[in-house]
């Protein structure tokens, strides 16, 4: 066992540095930033455009389209080199990690050609429209109508919980295009332009007071037949596509964290005993430890397996599930530790990290919900990595029309 | 990077799985604990020790075969996982290496080669009843070259030929090593939670002994080795939350209620899963204390810690809830579940309580920060 990179690893992660620290500071050394979302969003379309310039943008995807054909070790390396540089790769995250991937496996040579290279380049962002008030957990029970009109469909209907809706410029979507046979059956898969006449973008405001999902509703929209991805009825095979992407993209939901929890406990006190003599205290972070290293240790495996030319095991399904709850637990902790004055808001000045802790807290709970719940995690844990049976399902093979609906 | 094991050392790991899968069926361990005359099972240990897994990390120039300790890990999972009733852990994890660390040329001359070839078997005596042993307080004392006091549980003491004895003179703690069948020295078997590894009392009265490492250095030489040892029982410990998950799926999957597999239930699915993610927590931990182990990296102490404590908690969930997914079955003498449940507990407190190993952690983390991952 060793954590040293191969040859060919350690040459590319060579590589990888020196383009970032010519073009980029470590995030150790950058000051806090203060900027709005424009100001965000500007700035990441530059840093996009410059990685595509340079070849590091879309590295698992094939040079053709503006990748770089690249190993996922190689794709993983890069990840742990950037993610210590300040810079804004957010907005892209899921065009690149989940519509790129469909449009590779589902559209025509042309939009291929079209859209991609685009993609890549950071001049498009793209969105995903699959959640609806009433399809969370359950996404094949959405409601949102295409019905076919000549060479065009009519999209009816309305999204919600969709990221970025509000600067992105396309969108995949999946729509019911059957409402007479089983819900799995009847679905639809497109990809849009979302300034399309008919499209209307809402922010929804989060327990954190932050905007970073909408809804979007869709009146009489026009998506011409060529922008189907898959065949009509198929769109949930597509849509799976998608979400293995998903359970790819969405891993540690990083936030606070130990080593922020023990810089906290070195300021603090609990009844005049620094906090970390304190017997409660200990047993909580050596349980967050073992939680954090088992992830990182877990992630190591994967790394060699793929590293040794391997698939990687099922172990990193446990990652979200974890990671989601330390970060919301370990964020009300530290609102803990500052005691009665733990819940003061600093805008300014901040020696405690107050701001990463509360934001934890209040940012935790969306982190349990997000690309897939902790129930549902639970259950694909229990039925693909267990093999235990599906859950019995009362709307099977009953078309959907005739399936109950309760409120959204 | 490489943090899986070889194929050499995962082969090892079929021959050994099918090894025990023959010759350590359930009913083995169950005759164990059915029989309170027997400590061990005899074949078995003659089996291993004829297989050479007594001498896996013994140097070749000390008569062992000289593989190492990834090895050593691979063949505790597995001894773990199967329940197996010898003294392979007593004698291996804790006399052998003991003597490994800081045993003389001479020393290790004359045990190592008899170790690895099984003719005898060695044990490692620390605790002194129901509290927490300290340096300060150790009642077993040396003096004048001889000790005298009690040692109670001591793992394997019924049977091994030879003890590491942690023992305290006027001023500090020292290790020794004690000749089980010499005079002044008394044992008998006790009866323990766990009774497929025997516990014994030994009672020393100005026994003869030898000092083992550096006179004074008892505490810290004792506190090190329970760092590797850990590595080894986590590895054991995983075995067996494995094992305790495994039975708990298929039991889940035959048993039927309303119907349908209870398997298919969310309530009895979620808490399979819980199960799973402890005891990949626990794997992945358990990784990263071999590596540590094997390289002997200055963060051994808070790897091993963290294989502990992890390993432990998943252990002490799988055996528990392998019970409840069980029902009523679950907590008969009949079921095998009890004996997953009692090796979780005998293990979670061998080298000390889960509370002091996450003191350790914490104190390891102090001493060395961690970093943002």
């Amino acid at each position: 066992m060793n954590f040293d990179d191969t040859p060919q690893e350690a040459a590319f992660r060579a590589e990888a540095q020196t383009f970032l620290n010519a073009n980029a500071t470590l995030k150790v050394d950058a000051p806090p930033r203060k900027e709005t979302e424009d100001e965000h969003i500007v700035r990441a379309r530059a840093w996009q455009k410059l990685k595509s310039e340079n070849g590091w943008a879309c590295l698992s995807w094939p040079k053709e389209y503006g990748g770089r054909d690249a190993q996922p070790m190689e794709l993983i390396i890069w990840g742990q080199e950037e993610s210590r540089y300040d810079v804004p790769v957010g907005p892209y995250a899921i065009g690149l990690g989940m519509c790129g991937p469909t449009m590779i496996a589902y559209a025509s040579e042309e939009h291929k050609a079209q859209r991609l290279p685009r993609m890549s380049a950071g001049e498009d962002i793209w969105c995903q429209l699959f959640s609806e008030p009433s399809a969370g957990s359950d996404l094949a029970n959405l409601r949102t109508r295409c019905e076919r009109d000549g060479d065009d469909w009519i999209i009816n209907g309305q999204k919600i919980w969709t990221s970025g809706a509000h600067y992105c410029d396309w969108g995949i979507l999946v729509t019911r295009s059957d409402p007479t046979v089983a819900k799995h059956k009847g679905l639809t898969f497109f990809f849009l332009d979302m300034k399309s006449p008919g499209v209307e973008v809402r922010p929804i405001k989060q327990i954190s007071g932050d905007a970073n999902f909408n809804e979007v509703y869709f009146t009489d929209v026009r998506i011409p037949d060529h922008q189907r991805l898959g065949a009509v009825g198929d769109g949930w095979k597509v849509s799976l596509t998608t979400l293995m992407n998903e359970r790819l993209a969405v891993g540690d939901a990083g936030g606070s964290d130990v080593p922020h929890l023990m810089e906290l406990l070195a300021k603090v006190d609990i009844d005049g005993t620094p906090a970390l003599e304190n017997a409660s205290v200990r047993e909580k972070v050596a349980n967050w430890y073992c939680q954090m290293s088992g992830l990182q240790n877990t992630k190591y495996r994967v790394m060699s397996a793929l590293s040794s030319g391997k698939t990687p095991g099922p172990e990193s399904s446990i990652t979200k599930v974890i990671s989601a709850n330390k970060m919301l637990d370990i964020g009300s902790f530290g609102i803990d530790l500052m005691d009665m004055g733990g819940i003061l808001v600093d805008r300014e000045g901040d020696e405690m990290n107050s701001r990463l802790f509360q934001g934890s807290f209040m940012g935790g709970p969306g982190y349990r919900i997000a690309g897939g719940t902790d129930e549902v995690l639970r259950n694909i844990i229990a039925e693909r990595v267990l093999g235990l049976p599906q859950d019995v399902r009362v709307d099977k093979g009953i078309p959907f029309n005739e399936v109950a609906q309760g409120s959204s | 990077m490489n943090f899986e094991f070889s194929d050499e050392q995962n082969l090892l790991r079929e021959q050994v799985q099918k090894f025990l899968r023959e010759q350590c069926p359930p009913e083995k361990v169950r005759a164990v604990l059915d029989d309170v005359e027997m400590s061990h099972d005899a074949g078995l240990w003659q089996s291993i020790v004829d297989l050479g897994w007594t001498g896996v990390s013994i140097p070749e120039q000390y008569g062992g075969v000289g593989l190492g300790y990834l090895e050593l890990c691979v063949i505790a999972e597995e001894l773990g996982r199967s329940l197996a009733p010898t003294p392979y852990a007593s004698s291996v994890y804790l006399a052998t290496e003991a003597l490994l660390l800081y045993g003389s040329e001479a020393q290790k001359q004359n045990y190592l080669p008899r170790l690895a070839a099984g003719e005898i078997v060695g044990t490692f005596a620390m605790a002194e009843g129901r509290r927490a042993p300290r340096p300060e307080n150790l009642a077993t004392k040396l003096r004048d070259g001889k000790i005298s006091g009690q040692k109670l549980p001591v793992p394997d003491g019924d049977i091994a030929n030879f003890a590491v004895v942690l023992v305290r003179d006027e001023k500090a703690s020292s290790l020794v090593i004690v000749d089980l069948a010499s005079e002044g020295v008394q044992r008998a078997a006790v009866e323990t939670l766990d009774p497929t590894r025997s516990q014994a009392r030994l009672d020393f009265t100005n026994a003869a002994c030898e000092p083992l490492g550096d006179a004074g250095e008892g505490w810290q030489q004792a506190q090190r080795l329970f760092d590797r040892a850990a590595v080894l029982f986590a590895f054991e410990q995983v075995g067996g939350a494995q094992a305790s998950l495994e039975m708990a799926r298929s039991y889940a999957m035959e048993r039927y209620a309303f119907g349908r597999p209870i398997a298919s239930f969310q309530a009895i699915k979620h808490k399979l899963a819980d199960m799973y993610i402890s005891s990949t927590l626990a794997r992945s931990n358990c990784y990263y204390g071999a590596w540590a182990l094997s390289t002997d990296a200055p963060e051994l102490a808070l790897a091993a810690a963290t294989a502990r404590v992890t390993a432990t908690q998943a252990y002490d969930e799988c055996a528990k809830e392998n019970i409840q997914t069980h029902g009523g079955m679950g907590f008969t003498w009949e079921f095998d579940c009890h004996m997953y449940f009692r090796r979780a507990k005998a293990l979670a407190v061998n080298l000390g309580g889960l509370t002091g190993w996450q003191d350790r952690l914490v104190s390891a983390l102090e001493s060395t920060p961690p970093q943002e991952a």
